[in-house]
């Protein structure tokens, strides 16, 4: 059982207790413990259950690359799934549950799942897609559902808060050990803008706790000294806590700082989002230790030796009375070596290799712990926790040739470099033979704009794991960035390290390694996924040879950890598999975020309120103050309604409706999209942006239009008011005014560059009114001005400026109701007053303000269409019945050659029809019409739907427009439309214009 | 995220300051033109691992378009250059050859 040792842990702070809790149960750690040191000082091994087979499972490693102790951290609207133990720091009333369990961690009904190990082999899901088909359906779909995920979905609404930050700086360094301490002290040096990054709370990374000496102090010492120094540089600026979490194109760097993860009483935001942009990136992220695959190799108490050194160094916590050490390599020694001088017991150290000789092997026999050399474990003997090992030589098949008791098992497969940063962008990687990892490859580095490299990987990230190697990795690393920014470095010395002379490690995929099947199914190499080398060999026998597909089908190196220990045992496995070499088969892509990060993080200040920028017209109080109900149309907020009190939003919208059609209504209509088209070949552009003839329009009066885009599908529409010889008026829909003019720019500047035609956005600098309803013009006049207003001065679709009421008006005659119309423009600065002066006017006619939805159903009583109602990126103007609106005369508009493509041309494409249901009810929005039969896929037929339907007050009945298979050929036939809650509701194919087809209401 | 010189205002302008308006030199076929020169207008494109020229439009910034020769591969930008012009300048072959000297225009 794991404990806290009386004395040591160098991170911790035996004054100060921390209590919190673990699945309810309350503990007590201090200050300075992770959660998974506190866990273990508390006995609790036992720390997750596994993805698939529900095994026990306990902590692994002591770092960002641990996958097992993965716990549920806070509650309610702090709660957070899936955080590792051992990034978590310890603070008091943390409240930590353990994940994927039922009903408790100790008794666990899902571990059923680890007796049927062998049904669930690897492709295991894929396998239940294909046979038998109804079993996915019925049997494994509700399994899988049901296991599926780690930890739980926050319920609540996330508590904190989030900021994102943006720095620019000349080098960034990535990982705070000792590399990156030399790294920007060097870069700091040549007066360079660095920024260095760290992401746990602490400096100088491993070698405080591998026992390195720089420059004859204790490291220790020379990282504090090294931290005042860089403090003290005014161009360097250093964060802990923050992890560089991505690398991106042109020097982009993602870094995630947790500023009060360790002390949420803390004000200030919880996770700060860092978007760098760097001249030269250090990758400084150091190197992860691999397991080792031996049969039992995910019993808790079997941990990373470099974890096992760390706990009881960092933290004074002992995971065992007793440690078998296994290794292939010296490094481990140091773990034997911390555990005797911490006067726990080292039973032996297993090692793999056939003659263990160097300085660390040499001072462990010297202390006097066993050294079983060309030996391995055959198998880990306990069930929750280990109770000991069986030995055996590590070139036969497993026999037993010794067991030893023992609580815990210190494993190391060697070290991998960090390669992740290195990778994000492009970096590629070497395979080296002797350390037997994937190290960055310099000839191959990601490369910026001008083409040269801008990521240097430094100390054991670039694969260099004695601290001497790392130092001089990293000064030669901060050298090269200088000299890519052109920056002179000082020639600075090198630190002196004091090094135990290492001798070589010796690669070892499995254990022992002739292991047959028995053993190799309990063979872990991907802990999160449970993978195994059994499920690994498995897939190979089945044909998959590219890593990328072995990954996915087997699962290894997926979920939260990807595959951080388990990568190079897995792709060595498939390669010994293929019998191919470990560089033949390659890695797996490496994608940021390097760990997750929060969801919370990447949204930033970007949420509630201040989720988007909103439009306001000039009217936009007068609205809100009336208690309009606001629906967004693109970014503006446009009353749907103005609810009287104790109405409905349907009652209020029908007696906007009839208010309008009976006497006066008002729209603000600012948020139409007005753009200014000007110049000398105006009309020739006006001519190829839409459909109809735009050049023939006279100045004072006003055309409706079709705009197509090249694949002569419908885009935009509205009405086009020529203002002189030279210039049009564009009106566009509310939320294609941007992209309207986008599309204007883009065939200005990039095809028709030598056309002289100028265009401006004016939207917003004008409010527009609607004034509509047969007594409109006597409002207008009532407010007195210097135009004719009437029929025959200003007739229908013409346009004219003047004065009324004061105000500098441009009044067009346009109507999208059917009723006597005036569209009025006014200064921005002037809406407002406008508004309420038509209102103060209006109140003898019962000015009605009206919103979205009365306008709607006006314009749908009249048959005219909306796009995005009638219009779906799929529809022609052919399609709507607009023929009338497509010039025949013109040789070319936007869209004309794609109308003429076959498909477009096919007289079966479905037609714009209005649709009169045979009992008045209200057609469901988007039903299909019925057809009959089935199609290929047994699927029912179709032959049509429904594009725009409502509750017509002005009709007393429901109308609606549809797209319908040779539609206008059928007036009068009864067809059927599906209903959401099954069964059909039966509607008459009707001409579209349902109220006053002769526009007598608005010819006034 | 890219960091693109917009030729017409001069600044170094980030991704999130530009649109992407794919290949670029195309040239419109309108009516009269066969089946075959319209489909390929409309949609074929090039999507090489290599060299490419593109359209880009500095949308957050001073509007205008502008075209771009880059490697989509190793996203090294040779130049960035004037929308108005139906084919790439001499100036960016140039600077392309001088870094893929067995790159040619017809790849």
């Amino acid at each position: 059982m794991s404990t806290r040792l009386a004395s040591g842990g160098r991170l911790i702070d035996r004054s100060a207790a921390r209590e919190f809790s673990f699945n309810g149960k309350r503990l007590t750690g201090y200050a300075g413990d992770t959660l998974a040191s506190a866990l273990l000082a508390n006995g609790q091994t036992l720390m997750g259950r596994s993805f698939k087979y529900h095994r026990p499972r306990g902590v692994v490693a002591s770092g960002a690359e641990e996958p097992n102790a993965l716990m549920g951290i806070g509650k309610d609207g702090t709660f957070e799934p899936n955080q590792r133990a051992t990034t978590t720091e310890l603070f008091n009333g943390l409240e930590a549950e353990s994940q994927n369990h039922w009903p408790s961690l100790d008794f666990d009904v899902g571990v059923v799942n680890n007796s049927l190990a062998k049904f669930f082999p690897a492709g295991f899901y894929y396998k239940t897609f294909m046979f038998p088909r109804p079993a996915w359906k019925h049997v494994f779909e509700p399994i899988v559902r049901q296991s599926a995920g780690l930890g739980k979905a926050p319920k609540d609404r996330d508590a904190d808060r989030y900021e994102h930050f943006y720095a620019f700086v000349d080098v960034m360094i990535a990982g705070g050990g000792i590399a990156g301490l030399q790294a920007a002290l060097t870069a700091g040096a040549t007066g360079a803008r660095v920024l260095l990054v760290e992401q746990t709370a602490h400096w100088g990374g491993r070698a405080p706790v591998d026992g390195v000496e720089i420059d004859g102090k204790p490291a220790d010492e020379w990282i504090n000294d090294a931290l005042q120094a860089l403090e003290g540089m005014e161009n360097v600026s250093v964060r802990s806590r923050t992890m560089a979490s991505g690398v991106y194109d042109h020097g982009y760097v993602l870094a995630y700082e947790r500023l009060t993860d360790h002390a949420p009483e803390m004000d200030g935001p919880r996770h700060r989002l860092w978007r760098i942009r760097a001249r030269q990136v250090i990758t400084a992220t150091g190197a992860i230790e691999r397991p080792l695959s031996f049969a039992g190799n995910d019993i808790p108490g079997v941990m990373l030796a470099s974890a096992v050194r760390d706990y009881v160094v960092n933290w004074g916590v002992s995971v065992g009375d007793r440690t078998v050490v296994v290794t292939n390599n010296d490094d481990a020694y140091r773990t034997a070596l911390a555990l005797h001088g911490a006067g726990l017991s080292v039973p032996a150290i297993v090692d793999a290799r056939a003659t263990v000789t160097g300085d660390l092997p040499e001072q462990a026999r010297a202390a006097g712990i066993r050294v079983l050399s060309g030996a391995g474990i055959a198998m880990v003997k306990g069930k929750k926790s280990v109770t000991g090992v069986s030995i055996c030589t590590q070139a036969g098949e497993g026999a037993s040739t010794d067991e030893i008791a023992c609580e815990a098992v210190a494993m190391s497969g060697g070290w991998s470099p960090v390669v992740h940063l290195w990778s994000h962008c492009g970096g590629k990687l070497i395979w080296d033979e002797d350390q037997a990892h994937f190290r960055p490859d310099p000839s191959r580095a990601p490369t910026g704009h001008d083409g040269k490299p801008f990521v240097i990987a430094g100390g054991a990230a670039f694969g260099e794991l004695s601290s001497a190697a790392t130092l001089a990795s990293a000064n030669h690393a901060a050298a090269t960035a200088a000299e890519a920014l052109g920056l002179s470095a000082p020639a600075g010395d090198t630190p002196a390290t004091n090094d135990p002379a290492e001798t070589a490690m010796e690669p070892v995929w499995i254990m022992p390694q002739g292991a047959g099947h028995a053993k190799r199914m309990k063979m872990w190499l991907d802990y999160q996924n449970d993978v195994k080398v059994s499920d690994v060999q498995l897939a190979a026998r089945e044909g998959y040879e590219s890593v990328e597909h072995t990954k996915r089908y087997t699962t290894l190196g997926m979920a939260t950890d990807q595959g951080k220990l388990s990568n190079i045992n897995g792709l060595a496995t498939l390669a010994g598999a293929l019998n191919d070499a470990i560089p033949n088969v390659g890695t797996t892509t490496f994608r940021p975020p390097y760990t997750p990060i929060s969801l919370g993080s990447i949204a930033g200040e970007a949420r509630g309120e201040v989720f988007q920028p909103l439009r306001r017209t000039p009217m936009q109080d007068w609205h809100e103050d009336r208690g309009a109900y606001l629906e967004p149309v693109g970014h503006w907020r446009r009353p749907y309604c103005y609810p009287a009190a104790g109405e409905s939003h349907e009652q209020a919208v029908h007696r906007e409706v009839l208010a309008t059609r009976n006497s006066l209504g008002l729209l603000d209509a600012s948020t139409l999209g007005k753009i200014l088209v000007k110049g000398p070949d105006a009309g020739q552009f006006m001519d190829m942006l839409y459909t109809n003839m735009m050049s023939s329009l006279k100045p004072g009066r006003c055309r409706y239009g079709l705009m197509c885009n090249e694949n002569g599908f419908l885009m935009d529409d509205g009405v086009v008011a020529r203002i002189d010889e030279e210039t049009f008026l564009v009106h566009t829909t509310s939320g294609g005014a941007e992209h309207v003019h986008g599309h204007m720019e883009d065939w200005l500047q990039c095809e028709w560059w030598d056309w002289k035609v100028h265009t401006v956005n004016l939207t917003e600098q004008f409010a527009q009114v609607a004034v509509v309803g047969p007594n409109s013009r006597k409002v207008l006049e009532k407010l007195g001005s210097d135009i004719d207003l009437s029929k025959e001065a200003l007739p229908f679709m013409a346009w004219t400026e003047g004065k009324i009421g004061g105000f500098d008006a441009r009044v067009f005659r346009i109507s999208f109701s059917g009723e006597l119309s005036f569209e009025i423009a006014v200064p921005a600065s002037q809406g407002r007053a406008f508004w309420d002066s038509l209102h103060d006017a209006g109140g003898e006619f019962d000015a009605t303000p009206y919103g979205t939805e009365a306008l709607h159903i006006m314009r749908a009583e009249k048959g005219f269409i909306m796009i995005g109602d009638e219009t779906d990126g799929t529809v022609i103007p052919q399609d709507l019945g607009l023929t009338w609106a497509i010039s025949k005369k013109k040789e070319d508009y936007l869209g004309k050659r794609a109308q003429a493509r076959s498909h477009m041309t096919d007289p079966t494409r479905w037609k714009l029809v209005g649709l009169e249901t045979v009992d008045g009810s209200v057609l469901p929005d988007g039903a299909y019409a019925v057809a009959g039969g089935t199609n290929a896929n047994g699927q029912g037929n179709v032959q049509g739907r429904v594009t725009s339907t409502y509750h017509s007050p002005t009709l007393g009945r429901g109308i609606a427009m549809g797209l319908v298979l040779n539609g206008p050929d059928r007036m009068g036939e009864v067809i059927e439309f599906n209903k959401v809650d099954g069964g059909t509701v039966a509607a008459k194919i009707v001409d579209p214009v349902f109220f006053d087809p002769e526009g007598e209401k608005q010819n006034v | 995220m890219l960091i693109l010189e917009c030729p017409c205002c001069g600044v170094m302008a980030d991704e999130t300051e530009l649109a992407p308006g794919g290949e670029a030199h195309l040239k419109r076929y309108g009516p009269g033109s066969s089946d075959e020169e319209f489909e390929g207008y409309l949609f074929h494109r090039m999507n090489p691992k290599g060299v490419h020229f593109e359209r880009w439009r500095h949308a957050n910034g001073c509007g205008k378009w502008f075209l771009a020769a880059r490697d989509t591969n190793t996203l090294e930008v040779f130049a960035t250059y004037s929308a108005q012009t139906p084919e790439p300048p001499q100036h960016v072959l140039d600077a392309i050859r001088a870094k893929r000297p067995d790159w040619s225009l017809d790849q």
